[in-house]
C-alpha cells in the first residue's frame, strides 16, 4: 500500500507554490522567488524520489533503511542484505534518475515551444521530432541494430536530428522562420512518419512488435548509466542555454514584433531556442520513447500556479516535470506487478484529472 | 542636429511598393502627426522607423546614426512604440508587461531592481493602471490594455516615442488625458513624438507638424495651419469636408460632411456642422 505515499505528492506541490505565490506582495518574480520556488520543488523532487526508492515488488522494509539512513550512509549500505543493495541501487535508483531527467527535458522542451510557437496546445512532438525517433527506434527494432550497445537510441537520435533538419528545411527562408510554416510543416511530417511507423510494425514480427510497442508508449525500463550520463548532460547544457534566454522568450510570447522594439534579437532567439528545445526532445525521446502529455501539460500546470515568465517557469516545470514523471514511472511499475505498464499510460491517465482540476480552479 | 532623419526611403511587401521616395527630418522635442486615408503607409512608417521593417532604399537615421548600424537593444533604450493591439495568449500580470519596458536597460543577466519597479510604478500612476497592476492581461478591457502598453512604453524612457493609433480603444476623457500627459512629457522632457492617428482634429490640436500621407507619397508637410485645409483633405481623403477654426482652440478644424448633397448641403448652408 506505499503507493498511497504520492498521493500527498500533488497536494504538497500545489501548496509550496500557491504559498510562495502568495507570500510575495508584488507577483512579480524576482532571483529571491526562483530561489525559494527552485528550491521547495527540489525537496519535492527528492521526496518523491526517496519513496519511489522504497516501493516496488522487491519488498524492503522501510525501517531498517530509515534506521541506517540516520546512522550514516556508508554505513547504511554497507548494513543492507546484497539482493536489497541491487535492487535499491542498480535497478531503481538509476531508473528514477532516468525519470527524472526525462521528465525534465520533456516539460522544458514544451514550455520553450508552446512559447516560441505561441500556441498552448504546442508539446515537444509538435514539430515531428517524435515521429522521426519512432522511426529510427522501429527500424533499430527490427533489423536487430537493437542489441548492439546504444543501438536504439543511436538510430532514434538520428532519426530526431534528420526530422530538426527537414522540418527547418521546410519552414526556413533564407533569413527568418515563420512560426505558422513551421507549426505546418511539424503537422506533415508527423503525420509521414505515422504511416511509416504504420507500415513498419505491420511488416514486423510478432516479438518485435512487442518491444515497437512497448518503446512508442514510453519504456523507462532500460535505462542505464550511459544512457543516464549523456541524457544528463544534454538536459544540463539545454536548460543553461534556454536559461539565458528565458527573458528573451518572455518579450517573445507577448509578440515578436513588440519583442523586436524592446530590443531583443527575435530571430537569432528563435533559432537558438527551437534548436536547444529540439536536441533536448529527440535526446528524450531517443532513450525513452515516446511519452506523452507531460511536455503538454507540465507548462500549463506550472503556468496556472505560478505566472507566464520563464525566469520561473523554466526551473519549476523542469523540476515539477521530473517529479511528475518520476511518480508515474512509480505507479506503472508496480501497479500490475510483476507486469508492467508502459509509463504513457500513467501519465496520461494521471495527468488529465490534475490538469482539469487546475482548468476548474482557476475558472473558479 | 535632428533626431530622426529618413533619407529617400522606399519600402515594398512582395511586389507592391507601400512608401515611395520619403524624405524628411524631425528635430529633437517635436510633436509630429502622421495621418492619411486607410492604406497610405502610415503604419509602415512607424515600423521602418523603429527598425522593424528593412527599407529596400534609402536610410533611416536615429541621432545621427544609420538605423541597420544599431544594435536592437541601443535602439530599444531611444525608441517606445506604442502598438495598435497586442494579443496575448499566456497571461502575463499588468504588472509583468510594464516591467517588460525596462528590458532593454537590463542585460540579459539582470533582475529587475528597486529602481526599475519604482519606474513601473510611476508609469502605472500617469497612465492611471496601479489599481490593475496584479491582474492578468487577459482580463482587461480594450481601454485598459491600451493603458497598459503605454505604460510600458512610459517605462522604456525613451527619448522618441511612436505612437500607433494609441488611443484607438480609448474613451474620450482617456484619449485627452492621454495626450495631455504625451504633450507633458513633450514639453519638460524634450521627448520627440511621433503619432499615427485618425482624428485628424486631435493631430490638429497637439501636433506642432503634421505629415499628410497619401499612397505612400508626402502629400504634404507642416504645420496644422499649412496641412489642414479643405483642399488637401478632400484630395487625399477623396470626401467632402468643411474646414474652419475652432473657436476654443484657434486650430483647424475639420467637419466631415455626408456625400449626399441634400443632407450635407443643407446643413452647411443653415451654418449648424456637426462637431466630432
Amino acid at each position: 500500500m506505499r503507493k498511497y505515499f504520492f498521493l500527498p505528492f500533488f497536494t504538497l506541490t500545489s501548496l509550496t507554490l500557491s504559498a510562495s505565490h502568495r507570500s510575495e506582495q508584488d507577483n512579480v518574480v524576482t532571483m529571491k522567488r526562483v530561489l525559494r520556488v527552485t528550491i521547495a520543488l527540489f525537496a519535492v523532487f527528492v521526496f518523491v524520489s526517496a519513496i519511489s526508492m522504497l516501493v516496488g515488488p522487491g519488498g524492503i522494509s522501510i525501517l531498517p533503511l530509515l534506521k541506517s539512513l540516520f546512522t550514516g550512509w556508508s554505513e547504511a549500505t554497507f548494513s543492507l542484505p546484497s539482493t536489497e543493495k541491487t535492487i535499491l541501487f542498480s535497478i531503481r535508483l538509476p531508473r528514477i534518475i532516468f525519470a527524472g531527467i526525462v521528465g525534465a527535458c520533456l516539460s522544458m522542451a514544451g514550455v520553450v515551444f508552446q512559447g516560441l510557437l505561441r500556441n498552448p496546445l504546442a508539446d515537444p512532438y509538435i514539430l515531428g521530432i517524435s515521429g522521426g525517433s519512432a522511426v529510427g527506434a522501429i527500424i533499430a527494432i527490427i533489423t536487430g541494430i537493437s542489441l548492439l550497445p546504444l543501438g536504439i537510441p543511436g538510430i532514434a537520435f538520428s532519426g530526431a536530428l534528420l526530422t530538426i533538419i527537414l522540418v527547418f528545411g521546410i519552414a526556413g527562408t533564407k533569413k527568418e522562420i515563420h512560426s505558422t510554416t513551421l507549426l505546418l510543416a511539424g503537422v506533415i511530417v508527423n503525420a509521414f512518419f505515422s504511416a511509416a511507423i504504420l507500415f513498419l510494425i505491420s511488416i514486423a514480427s510478432e516479438r518485435n512488435l512487442h518491444s515497437a510497442m512497448f518503446w512508442l508508449m514510453g519504456d523507462l525500463s532500460l535505462a542505464e548509466w550511459s544512457d543516464i550520463a549523456l541524457t544528463g548532460l544534454f538536459l544540463i547544457i539545454g536548460f543553461i542555454t534556454m536559461y539565458i534566454y528565458s527573458r528573451d522568450l518572455n518579450l517573445i510570447v507577448t509578440g515578436e514584433e513588440t519583442a523586436m522594439q524592446l530590443g531583443v534579437n527575435v530571430e537569432l532567439t528563435k533559432k537558438v531556442l527551437l534548436i536547444a528545445a529540439s536536441i533536448v526532445t529527440g535526446v528524450a525521446v531517443s532513450v525513452s520513447g515516446i511519452i506523452g502529455f507531460v511536455g503538454l501539460i507540465i507548462p500549463h500546470m506550472m503556468r496556472m500556479l505560478s505566472g507566464s515568465d520563464h525566469r520561473l517557469l523554466l526551473p519549476s516545470s523542469a523540476l515539477f516535470g521530473g517529479s511528475f514523471l518520476i511518480v508515474a514511472d512509480t505507479i506503472a511499475r508496480t501497479i500490475t506487478a510483476p507486469a508492467e505498464l508502459p509509463v504513457g499510460v500513467i501519465t496520461a491517465l494521471c495527468g488529465a484529472p490534475y490538469f482539469i482540476y487546475l482548468l476548474r480552479r482557476k475558472a473558479a | 542636429m535632428p533626431i530622426i532623419t529618413l533619407e529617400h526611403i522606399s519600402f515594398k511587401y512582395e511586389e507592391k511598393w507601400v512608401l515611395k521616395n520619403i524624405s524628411f527630418e524631425v528635430n529633437k522635442g517635436e510633436f509630429i502627426g502622421i495621418i492619411g486615408p486607410n492604406g497610405s503607409g502610415k503604419t509602415t512608417l512607424l515600423k521602418v522607423i523603429d527598425g522593424v521593417l528593412i527599407p529596400q532604399e534609402g536610410d533611416v537615421q536615429i541621432d545621427g546614426i544609420s538605423c541597420n548600424k544599431l544594435k536592437r537593444e541601443r535602439l530599444a533604450k531611444m525608441i517606445a512604440v506604442v502598438p495598435q493591439e497586442s494579443m496575448m495568449i499566456f497571461p502575463f500580470t499588468v504588472q509583468e508587461i510594464v516591467l517588460m519596458g525596462r528590458a532593454p536597460h537590463l542585460g540579459k543577466w539582470r533582475f529587475e531592481g528597486e529602481t526599475d519597479f519604482r519606474i513601473a510604478r510611476q508609469a502605472m500612476e500617469m497612465t492611471d493602471t496601479l489599481s490593475l497592476m496584479n491582474r492578468s492581461m487577459n482580463a482587461l478591457s480594450g481601454g485598459e490594455r491600451q493603458r497598459v502598453l503605454i505604460a510600458r512604453a512610459l517605462a522604456q524612457q525613451p527619448q522618441i516615442m511612436l505612437l500607433d493609433e494609441p488611443t484607438a480603444f480609448l474613451d474620450i476623457k482617456h484619449e485627452i488625458d492621454f495626450f495631455d500627459m504625451i504633450q507633458l512629457l513633450n514639453k519638460n522632457q524634450d521627448l520627440t513624438v511621433m503619432a499615427v492617428t485618425h482624428d485628424i482634429n486631435l493631430a490638429s490640436l497637439y501636433c506642432d507638424r503634421i505629415i499628410l500621407l497619401r499612397k505612400g507619397n508626402i502629400h504634404c508637410m507642416g504645420s496644422p495651419d499649412e496641412v489642414i485645409n479643405e483642399s488637401h483633405i478632400k484630395e487625399v481623403y477623396e470626401t467632402n469636408v468643411a474646414v474652419d477654426k475652432n473657436p476654443a482652440t484657434g486650430k483647424p478644424r475639420v467637419t466631415p460632411l455626408s456625400s449626399h448633397p441634400s443632407d450635407g448641403g443643407s446643413r452647411l448652408k443653415s451654418g449648424a456642422a456637426p462637431q466630432l
